[in-house]
């Protein structure tokens, strides 16, 4: 049986910032929920189903987040379900809440993911040291540099790529209100001039921590009649794979290219780059942008700089990537996957404000997390599906 | 030998909540020697306050101080305390409606034996002297007496918006046979992988499944101790919890012999000069300081043999 269509009707998210002092965890999780129930003009009674997600439990210390959220989340009397894949874990979380409307099950849900980075130290929590092991891990960054590295003398890209990126992003930050970084003095050059942190990734070409969420509601079709502007999911599509195996491709992962031709095939898709009006990618590392476009067709293999280099992922290029400003500029881990699903759609729905791209008929949202090994992706269009 | 090695590993964190502000006023109440509840949209006065309305789903923000004396609604008796409960000897958890309110607060009730409690009885708070904006503000629970519980002056002025929950877990970190194999080799200076009996690639260490085909690798292959740096990264940011001053090179080094490279330091050359396709070899610790971790290798450093083309390696990036 074919899935049913569904919709996004309603996009809410928070002020990130580093630090939200004001709310508790669920005061954070209620913010952008109220907006997302406000954007779709309905209130708690309306929803069937809850989804929550959120970042590894050791990111907070909170380890059953839908126990000790439930009542805040207006899930009492109401399934609540949790979705854990590290860093792609708000895609996931919004995939598998559309695939509750997309096999009938409901007609409503809402779907929530949040993190406090301020409240822990993920930095820490990435790299405690385990008995017998060499204690050389460095977090984030220092895990992903060497694929970067790898990366860059794979493609030959000249090394300033990734100061174009971080510089675009963070320009585009001031476009969006909610953006955690606000740095209007960013350029290419300040970037590069920028401390170098994990070489060969420097301190403006990595994500900020931030202390926000993101909220989705999801509904049928018939529920999505009464909206004036829907996002249809065009095509939702999850993989994974191992984080270590002999001559395992880091750059360009086997789940990434099998997720991407899964997807575009779902969503009817034969060329990404003609066919996409707007990408919101997760890139926490600058370079990150150049390796998905790859990866996910947008460009041929060795091409993604050449991209990213030509302007083609500013707002007025071919392909605008991260309008929002991204990851680049407001990771709260948990949210950051449904922030990317949420902003394409808010660009499918022409609601994205002084970041709209004109004419948007069909958008990306991406999501990666772990070693390069979980991925989440959507499309969502302007139009009901055909397929 | 089969068995396993394993080690005991702590993973402690001091945590922050920030408590918003319903929570923040309820802990603010503890510190200042009141119990305030929350009243709900159907009038029931609720202690703690709940965060949100359960039925409109509205922010509660209509505090009502109730008393510090109640009655037990229900009980149950602790008689071995485990670390980080209220009491290191027996005592009694009770669910305890205040003066006030609709819904019973959860606590501890300083008695000496069961035939102590019962449903029904009156009991009264022990507020604590050293008040913090904390649950633990109230000490315990305590028969009521005729003169009530000792009053306390407020603390402090400004609200409480934030507390530290310090979390830390003992776990033993086992390790799997194959990996015990490896950490075994090392403690006689040598290094071991195994090759996986359906894709025959050598694993180092080795897995109980190979990633690849699930299989539990098998056949013992000793590796040299020479290899080339695949990729790598230079840390120059220091963090909690790290073990190695900056700046470090972190590298993955392809062990000749080996299908997968190892996550290990570079030493013996200015970071500035380590190269993907590098030749390094394991520099050991002295013998003396040996135990059964990847840790015996100290590092790695150059060889001075000339860089492995990069066609040999590609395929491991």
């Amino acid at each position: 049986m074919a899935k049913q269509p569904a919709a996004v009707v309603g996009v809410g998210q928070t002020h990130h910032r580093a630090k939200r002092e004001d709310v508790s965890m669920a005061g954070l999780c209620r913010e952008a929920i109220d907006r997302a129930l406000a954007d779709a003009n309905m209130t708690f009674d309306d929803i069937d189903a809850v989804v929550v997600g959120k970042a590894p439990d050791l990111f907070e210390g909170v380890m059953m987040p839908e126990l000790f959220l439930a009542e805040s989340l207006g899930a009492a009397g109401k399934p609540l379900l949790r979705v854990h894949t590290a860093g792609s874990v708000g895609g996931s979380t919004a995939i598998v809440a559309s695939s509750l409307v997309q096999a009938g099950v409901h007609k409503r849900v809402l779907t929530v993911a949040y993190e406090k980075q301020s409240e822990s130290n993920a930095m820490w929590a990435l790299s405690v040291p385990l008995p017998f092991n060499m204690p050389v891990h460095a977090g984030a960054g220092g895990y992903f540099a060497p694929h970067v590295r790898s990366y860059i003398r794979r493609s030959e890209a000249p090394t300033h790529v990734g100061a174009i990126v971080a510089a675009k992003d963070r320009q585009n930050a001031l476009k969006n209100p909610y953006a955690h970084l606000k740095n209007p003095d960013t350029t290419v050059e300040s970037v590069l001039a920028s401390q170098m942190l994990w070489d060969p990734i420097r301190y403006d070409e990595t994500c900020p921590s931030s202390d926000g969420a993101c909220a989705l509601v999801i509904v049928s079709e018939d529920v999505a009649a009464a909206s004036p502007n829907p996002a249809w999911i065009h095509g939702t599509v999850m993989r994974s794979e191992a984080t270590t195996a002999a001559e395992r491709d880091q750059v360009n992962p086997q789940a990434s290219r099998d997720a991407a031709a899964a997807l575009w095939k779902q969503a009817g898709i034969t060329n990404p780059l003609e066919e996409i009006d707007a990408a919101e990618i997760y890139v926490p590392f600058s370079w990150f942008e150049p390796m998905w476009l790859e990866s996910l067709g947008f460009a041929e293999l060795g091409g993604g700089w050449k991209l990213s280099e030509s302007g083609a992922t500013a707002m007025d290029g071919k392909i605008p990537v991260n309008c929002s400003g991204g990851v680049l500029s407001s990771n709260p881990i948990g949210a950051s996957g449904m922030l990317r699903f949420g902003e394409a759609a808010l660009q499918v729905r022409g609601a994205a404000g002084e970041h709209q791209v004109d004419g948007v008929r069909r958008a990306l949202g991406h999501a990666y997390g772990g070693g390069s090994q979980f991925f989440a992706m959507w499309v969502v269009g302007a139009e009901k599906p055909s397929n | 030998m089969t068995r396993t090695l394993s080690a005991p590993v702590t993973v402690a964190f001091d945590y922050t909540r920030s408590t918003g502000p319903v929570i923040g006023r309820f802990l603010t109440g503890l510190r200042d020697g009141q119990v305030v509840g929350g009243r709900t949209s159907e009038g029931a006065v609720v202690v703690p306050p709940p965060e949100f309305d359960p039925v409109t789903h509205e922010p509660i923000t209509d505090f009502v101080e109730v008393a510090p004396v109640g009655t037990v609604t229900s009980w149950t008796w602790v008689p071995e305390p485990v670390k980080g409960q209220p009491f290191d000897r027996p005592f009694a958890f009770v669910l305890v409606r205040l003066d006030g309110a609709d819904a019973p607060l959860l606590h501890a009730l300083d008695v000496s034996s069961p035939d102590e409690v019962s449903t029904g009885m009156r009991v009264q708070v022990r507020w604590r002297e050293e008040r913090v904006g904390s649950i633990t503000d109230i000490e315990c629970f305590e028969v009521a007496t005729e003169s009530g519980p000792t009053g306390v002056e407020a603390i402090g002025d400004n609200p409480v918006t934030g507390v530290i929950v310090p979390v830390s877990l003992d776990y033993l970190y086992a390790a799997s046979p194959e990996e015990s194999a490896f950490y075994r080799g090392l403690n006689e200076g040598r290094i071991l992988g195994q090759r996986c009996p359906t894709c025959e690639k050598v694993y180092v260490p080795p897995r109980s499944a190979c990633p690849t085909d699930g299989t539990p690798t098998s056949e013992e292959v000793e590796v040299s101790q020479t290899g080339t740096i695949t990729t790598f990264c230079i840390v120059n940011v220091p963090f909690l919890g790290q073990k190695i001053t900056p700046p470090y090179v972190s590298a993955y080094v392809l062990l000749d012999g080996a299908d997968i490279a190892v996550l290990h330091l570079i030493l013996g050359v200015p970071a500035a000069e380590v190269r993907m396709g590098m030749r390094v070899e394991a520099v050991w610790k002295p013998r003396e300081e040996w135990t059964y971790s990847l840790e015996n290798i100290d590092h790695f450093e150059p060889t001075g043999e000339p860089d492995a083309d990069y066609d040999t390696y590609k395929h491991h990036l």
